[in-house]
């Protein structure tokens, strides 16, 4: 038997306007862009729900309504869901006529998709419990089985972290340097847990659909459900769950509609039932049902991004090192101030997409990056970063 | 393969960036095996380069004359008095159009007695002379185009020598040009076709000197940022748009000294300007600086800035670079097409200007990071591979 664990993930960060040094002390109004570039919020809101949310969580339906064993899981950041409740209601509806199935499984996150764990381990409770709570009133489902970490961010003592808060299962990335020679394709325990379970990403045939899709210069192209099903079929008999863990945008936003990626995904749960022994599972279905087969050893961050799959995305150039720094410097006074809205903003600010975008690593995985990047440079986006972050000083300073 | 090449000036008799192009290419297209003979229109001086110079003459003058004022880059004041028919004082000649038109009948008489498979000519100056040359042997000629006339005068060209530069490209086999800015700019105002013209852009040679002293340095340990600006003072470098840049940047942060390195003829009006402004105090002029002293300039600086209205290439921001200093340049520049690792801005733009310069200022890590990152940009511009795109093209036409 082998099963198929789809989780899809949905983030929209709220991007920094282009905040000038001259607006320091005069303007606190730092995600309302409304111009015609990518910095409004409210336009990508808009875009990505049309390319994207909108025509893959209908087909999902249709999906779910045709086959009975198909489900999916869904990371949905406390951004994203309160970007839609306030730029496009009709996503939110569209989601959660999905959750309503009860087939489709909503996963735990940090409120603002942050790096708070490498921080603040209060703020990182914090913002679980916040995301906790959204989900509660927006889906009405109870705190979810299993957590994912920001970007699949993980290391040895985020598992034992999250074991404490009560959950039953983590997801990673099935990177190299953590498997070795050993296969994602199953249920793993983490070093130093008594009973959380480990599911890794299976990169290769996730990415085969995320990244290579549409790419021409790719062998294997162009990739069709027969064929994505095939190389399923295969580790049939030598693994026992298929983690496929994606950006969810991957459906028409990253994948546009006329490579193909709807017709693709609409014959796929077919073709992979073709097999009797394939079914799909939710994450939290995965870690009941499969024993784990070996400890993960994890000394080191890992995550989904880039090549090098650690955190040089978020963190490997002094600007990155710096803001990250100045930002957690203010932790204290923000904590103890009673502003509410000086609490979400800098709770905005710690979305891990504004340290992305001061990557400077241009060579290989720099298209990624650029083609990510709402800002002209890595620089402006740290200018305007830093700047907002002065502000937010003298707010605090004005509150006493 | 010989390559018969045709310039108007050469370092160190050289007013700025096209001597130093011409030089790093013909030293990187000899060391890839080409035979080169290089040729100028007076003997300037005693070269020692691993290629033969031969000079055309033209009026006889002495080298204490040429090393007076040698500008290939003619100014919008010399216009006026070129148009009304005045000589231009202690120039280089008694007009430059003469000196041009002689360079050309010269030329042909090397080009009988020389043997090349291509001629190279760089910029107006020099293409009468490659046309005589390549005619003279019915040899491929390539024009090699480091500045239009429509971006030195900011769109107001001398027709004279918009109409020079025409005939030089479109006698041309194959025109080169230093950036994909300026190929646009012969396509649209020269009606060049765009099939005919290859982009090379320019190499850097690192020319770092030391000992130089910079009176800049003093200013550094009263706690002063420091802002440069190295370029001819003319209406197409834009140092005008600096100023009101710098008088918004001092208002809110008076420890800041912008440094105006370069002469031209609007050195008068900026200095005016700076005046008005108010912040005649925060603006320093030490006039052109070379050598040592520009070496020291840029070493001492925090941040450069080229707020150029038009600048086909710009070599000046990759000399700052390599010498550890972060850049600020405008987008109308061929250099920004090579350096992704800098600031860039449009140059009427000074509140954004004055933002970016703020910013390096204020944010240690910012100035840190565009400065190791666009040293990097600016260590892969190099002449080899700029002469291997040359002699590609030359092998295209043989």
């Amino acid at each position: 038997m082998s099963s198929i664990c789809f989780y899809f993930q949905v983030h929209q960060p709220l991007r920094i306007k282009k905040y000038r040094y001259f607006d320091i002390g005069t303007k606190s109004a730092y995600f309302d862009d409304d111009s015609e570039s990518n910095l409004n919020n409210k336009r990508i809101i808009h875009k990505v729900a049309g390319k994207s949310y909108l025509p893959t969580n209908k087909l999902l339906l249709e999906l779910i309504k045709l086959h009975p064993e198909f489900k999916v899981s869904f990371s949905l950041s406390g951004l994203a869901i309160e970007q839609f409740e306030r730029f496009s209601p009709e996503t939110l509806e569209s989601f959660q006529r999905l959750v309503d199935t009860g087939r489709v499984e909503v996963l735990s996150e940090t409120y603002y998709h942050s790096l708070s764990f490498l921080h603040s381990k209060d703020e990182f409770k914090s913002q679980i419990e916040l995301h906790a709570k959204k989900l509660k009133a927006v889906f009405g489902v109870n705190k979810p089985e299993v957590f994912r970490n920001t970007e699949l961010i993980y290391n040895n003592d985020l598992a034992v972290e999250v074991e404490k808060m009560g959950y039953k299962g983590i997801l990673a990335e099935g990177a190299d340097h953590i498997l070795g020679w050993r296969s994602p394709n199953f249920v793993y325990s983490p070093v130093g847990v008594k009973k959380i379970k480990i599911l890794l990403k299976n990169y290769k045939l996730s990415d085969d659909i995320a990244f290579r899709f549409s790419e021409k210069t790719w062998k294997e192209y162009p990739l069709t459900s027969e064929k994505f099903a095939s190389w399923a079929n295969a580790i049939n008999g030598n693994g026992e769950v298929i983690n496929l863990f994606m950006d969810y945008e991957t459906f028409g936003e990253h994948q546009w509609e006329d490579t193909g990626i709807f017709n693709f995904l609409r014959a796929l749960p077919g073709e992979l039932l073709k097999h009797p022994d394939n079914d799909f599972v939710t994450p939290s279905e995965a870690v009941k049902r499969y024993k784990p087969v070996g400890a993960i050893d994890a000394p080191n961050y890992v995550s989904w991004a880039d090549v090098e799959r650690d955190l040089s995305a978020w963190l490997s150039n002094s600007m990155q090192e710096d803001a990250m720094k100045k930002l957690y410097a203010l932790e204290d006074r923000v904590q103890k101030s009673k502003n509410r809205k000086i609490k979400e903003d800098w709770r905005r600010l710690t979305t891990s997409d504004h340290f992305y975008y001061m990557c400077v690593k241009w060579f290989n995985d720099g298209d990624v990056h650029a083609y990510f990047n709402p800002y002209d440079s890595p620089y402006d986006a740290f200018r305007y970063y830093m700047n907002v972050l002065a502000d937010m000083e003298i707010r605090l300073t004005k509150n006493g | 393969m010989k390559v018969l090449m045709f310039g108007w000036e050469y370092p160190p008799y050289n007013s700025g960036g096209l001597g130093v192009a011409c030089q790093g290419l013909a030293k990187a297209l000899v060391a890839q095996n080409i035979e080169l003979v290089f040729v100028l229109p007076k003997r300037l001086g005693d070269f020692a380069e691993p290629f033969r110079f031969r000079f055309a003459n033209i009026g006889n003058l002495s080298i204490t004359e040429i090393n007076s004022l040698l500008v290939p880059y003619i100014t919008s004041e010399k216009y006026k008095l070129l148009a009304n028919g005045v000589e231009p004082g202690g120039q280089y000649c008694s007009t430059l159009f003469e000196e041009v038109k002689r360079y050309a009948l010269l030329a042909k008489r090397i080009a009988e007695s020389e043997s090349f498979d291509v001629v190279h000519a760089h910029d107006w100056l020099s293409f009468g002379a490659g046309i005589a040359a390549s005619a003279a042997k019915h040899t491929p000629f390539v024009a090699h185009v480091h500045a239009t006339e429509v971006d030195r005068t900011a769109g107001k060209p001398n027709r004279y020598i918009f109409e020079r530069e025409r005939e030089g490209v479109l006698a041309a086999d194959k025109v080169v040009s230093v950036s994909g800015f300026t190929k646009q700019v012969l396509v649209n105002e020269y009606g060049i076709d765009p099939g005919k013209i290859e982009v090379v852009h320019n190499g850097i040679s690192v020319n770092k000197y030391s000992g130089g002293v910079s009176g800049i340095e003093e200013l550094k340990k009263l706690g002063y940022k420091i802002v440069l600006f190295v370029g001819r003072i003319t209406i197409m470098k834009g140092a005008d748009y600096l100023l009101y840049a710098a008088k918004k940047v001092l208002t809110y942060d008076p420890k800041v000294i912008f440094v105006i390195a370069g002469a031209g003829d609007m050195e008068g009006q900026i200095m005016r300007q700076a005046a008005e402004l108010g912040i005649s105090n925060k603006v320093l002029f030490p006039g052109f600086l070379r050598g040592s002293e520009l070496s020291a300039a840029y070493a001492s600086a925090d941040l450069f800035v080229m707020p150029s209205v038009a600048e086909p290439f710009g070599m000046v921001p990759l000399e700052s670079l390599l010498h550890g200093t972060p850049v600020l340049i405008s987008k109308t520049s061929g250099v920004s097409e090579v350096l992704k690792n800098a600031l860039k801005t449009d140059f009427w733009d000074v509140e954004d200007m004055a933002d970016k310069i703020l910013s390096v200022i204020k944010y240690k890590s910012l100035h840190d990071e565009l400065a190791v990152n666009g040293a990097r940009d600016a260590s892969v511009c190099n002449w080899e591979a700029a002469a291997n795109k040359c002699i590609g093209i030359y092998n295209s036409l043989l």
